[in-house]
């Protein structure tokens, strides 16, 4: 296997990973190159001609409804969550170091939250706020509440991870030198943590920017932006649909491949701090 | 009396003990105050979860003992809603379909999650090309589920894609009218939106698996094959299912992925209470919902059995 030569399982593979990417790739370029549809063309091909009118279109408020709106709705619950998440996973992963009373149970709820469907969260919610508490339904809200139920499986779940290999003795050093919890928190775990928790951070964001489902029936009378284009399925026919879900993919890679340099530069940031242990006398 | 016999007892603690439990507080103490750290930290995560996701579901199940009329809904304690729902022969047709979806699915995505796992574990050298492919196969999971629906159809459609270059190549006169709308959409875009729950776990646990262990079986004559069946499969089990609790849920509850690619033509479980929903029907509704929860967490239990989420963190 170690002599260089690859073996004739290696092109096989090759080929079905290069159609395993082109299958989830495909049909978002698809309608990349659809949404240049010139003005007379339809949802699909042959071309007829090539233009910008449909992303024109997504500028005229009677043609597609709120979406700009809507756009700032999902990107603040977004960033609601986010925070949220990544600050509530922090704790929980804290926490769950040690076993505590009802930790089990509490672990158990959590992966509950990840296998309940999320059409039943977004009833639920939805019933508890209308029916017992006599709440309005709001994104800010009962939608907020509703997509942290998603986000925060996952953020915990990578928490645990990390504190699972996390080595205790830099937390033991810093104490014996002095150092209360906070300032173990501050300049020892949290330096160590961090480029994990950019990862929370993007599920946290990303989870919440692109959520249904929870969001449905919680979002109240003003949609977020998947909830808008969930409508616009129903009754927009052209491929203004499509530079909708141009744009909005563009707006992904771009909030993904941000994270991505934060963390890039994270770790290349620690590597170049790192330990100096070995290289004798400062 | 209590009191003052209390008093008595902590001022005749020697001080040389006092200094002691300073210095390096008891046992009992520090249980005390790490479990009392513990709840603490913990206790933001269990509000919101109590709040947005236990009470909500103990609501679902008042409500599906809730009478209805028309254009209102009053609480109650009925069983009608169950006796519809379960007395219904639709109601078993829909849930036969949503399972067969579930298991289409699973196995697809299985294999499919499976494959790619095994190649950017053991065909791909550098850490630093299966980082940058497993984030390739990734990157989609962090972006819409609705717009990677919408962008089969110019893919699937009468005139799409896949018909053109069909009737191009001669494969079919006649445009496949089963393309889309039909059983054959959803499930592929199941896949396609599911595969990564397979692949991440897969590739996490394999990435794991000690390479000395595949050498041990090499150097004592076991083919590539017996290797994969041997010592591969069986270590990969937890990952394996874990991917598939993933993928079971997600497909079990979902109602937007069936309804998009049936073009409405086909029922699940989860169109069938959103349809309530959109009625207003919320008992209607959440009696579906109870049993669609008891069905899941059911199939869960049975996955949970063969793995321990807590050992593989």
């Amino acid at each position: 296997m170690s002599d260089g030569k690859r073996p004739p399982s290696f092109y096989v593979l090759t080929a079905v990973f290069a159609l395993f990417v082109l299958f989830l790739y495909g049909p978002t370029i698809t309608i990349g190159i659809l949404s240049f549809q010139g003005p007379d063309g339809g949802l699909t091909f042959p071309m007829r001609g090539v233009s910008l009118h449909w992303f024109d279109q997504l500028f005229q408020q009677q043609a597609v409804g709120d979406i700009w709106g809507s756009f700032r709705r999902s990107f603040v619950l977004g960033m609601m969550v986010m925070v949220t998440t990544v600050v509530l996973s922090v704790m929980g992963g804290l926490a769950f170091r040690r076993r505590f009373v009802g930790s089990t149970v509490l672990f158990y709820i959590i992966i509950a939250s990840l296998v309940i469907p999320s059409i039943l969260v977004s009833l639920g919610v939805g019933l508890l706020f209308s029916q017992i508490l006599g709440w309005e339904v709001h994104w800010a809200t009962s939608g907020y509440g509703a997509q942290l139920t998603w986000t925060l499986p996952f953020g915990l779940l990578i928490m645990f991870a990390v504190f699972n290999r996390f080595d205790p003795s830099y937390e033991e050093a810093a104490r014996d030198q002095g150092a209360n919890p906070w300032q173990v928190f501050r300049h020892i775990v949290l330096p160590l943590i961090a480029p994990m928790l950019i990862g929370v951070a993007l599920f946290g964001f990303t989870l919440s920017y692109d959520e249904f489902a929870r969001t449905l029936m919680t979002a109240g009378s003003r949609n977020t932006l998947p909830l808008e284009i969930y409508g616009m399925t129903t009754n927009v026919t052209t491929p203004v649909i499509y530079a909708l879900g141009t744009l909005t993919t563009i707006f992904s890679f771009l909030v993904i491949g941000t994270f991505l340099v934060i963390a890039v530069v994270a770790q290349r940031r620690r590597a170049r701090l790192a330990s100096d242990a070995g290289k004798g006398m400062v | 009396m209590t009191a003052s016999d209390h008093t008595v007892a902590k001022d005749a603690v020697p001080p040389s003990g006092g200094a002691a439990s300073t210095a390096r507080p008891s046992l009992a103490r520090r249980v005390l105050s790490d479990g009392f750290t513990s709840w603490a930290l913990a206790t933001p995560v269990t509000l919101v979860l109590a709040f947005f996701l236990l009470a909500p579901i103990a609501m679902i199940v008042a409500v599906s003992f809730w009478g209805s009329t028309s254009f209102s809904i009053y609480p109650d304690f009925i069983w009608d809603n169950y006796d519809y729902l379960l007395g219904s022969s639709v109601t078993y047709k829909v849930f036969l379909t949503t399972l067969k979806f579930a298991f289409m699915t699973w196995i697809i995505s299985l294999v499919v999650g499976f494959t790619v796992a095994y190649y950017l574990t053991f065909h791909i050298r550098s850490l630093t090309w299966q980082i940058a492919l497993f984030l390739l196969c990734t990157i989609p999971f962090w972006t819409s589920n609705i717009i990677r629906m919408i962008s089969w159809i110019p893919f699937l459609g009468r005139n799409g894609i896949a018909n053109q270059t069909l009737m191009d190549l001669g494969f079919t006169t006649e445009p496949l009218e089963w393309l889309l709308y039909s059983e054959f959409s959803v499930t592929l875009a199941f896949v396609h939106l599911y595969t990564l729950f397979m692949v991440v776990p897969i590739f996490n646990t394999m990435m794991r698996i000690d390479k000395s262990l595949i050498e041990a079986a090499y150097d004592a004559g076991a083919s590539g094959f017996q290797i994969l069946t041997n010592v591969i499969i069986p270590l990969c089990k937890p990952g394996m299912m874990i991917g598939s609790i993933f993928v079971v849920t997600l497909v079990m509850g979902d109602f937007i992925t069936v309804r998009f690619m049936s073009g409405s033509q086909i029922a699940n479980v989860g169109r069938l209470i959103s349809n309530d929903i959109a009625l207003l029907a919320y008992p209607s509704a959440a009696a579906t919902a109870v049993v669609l929860l008891i069905t899941v967490l059911i199939m869960v239990a049975v996955m949970l059995r063969f793995v321990d989420i807590r050992k593989e963190l």
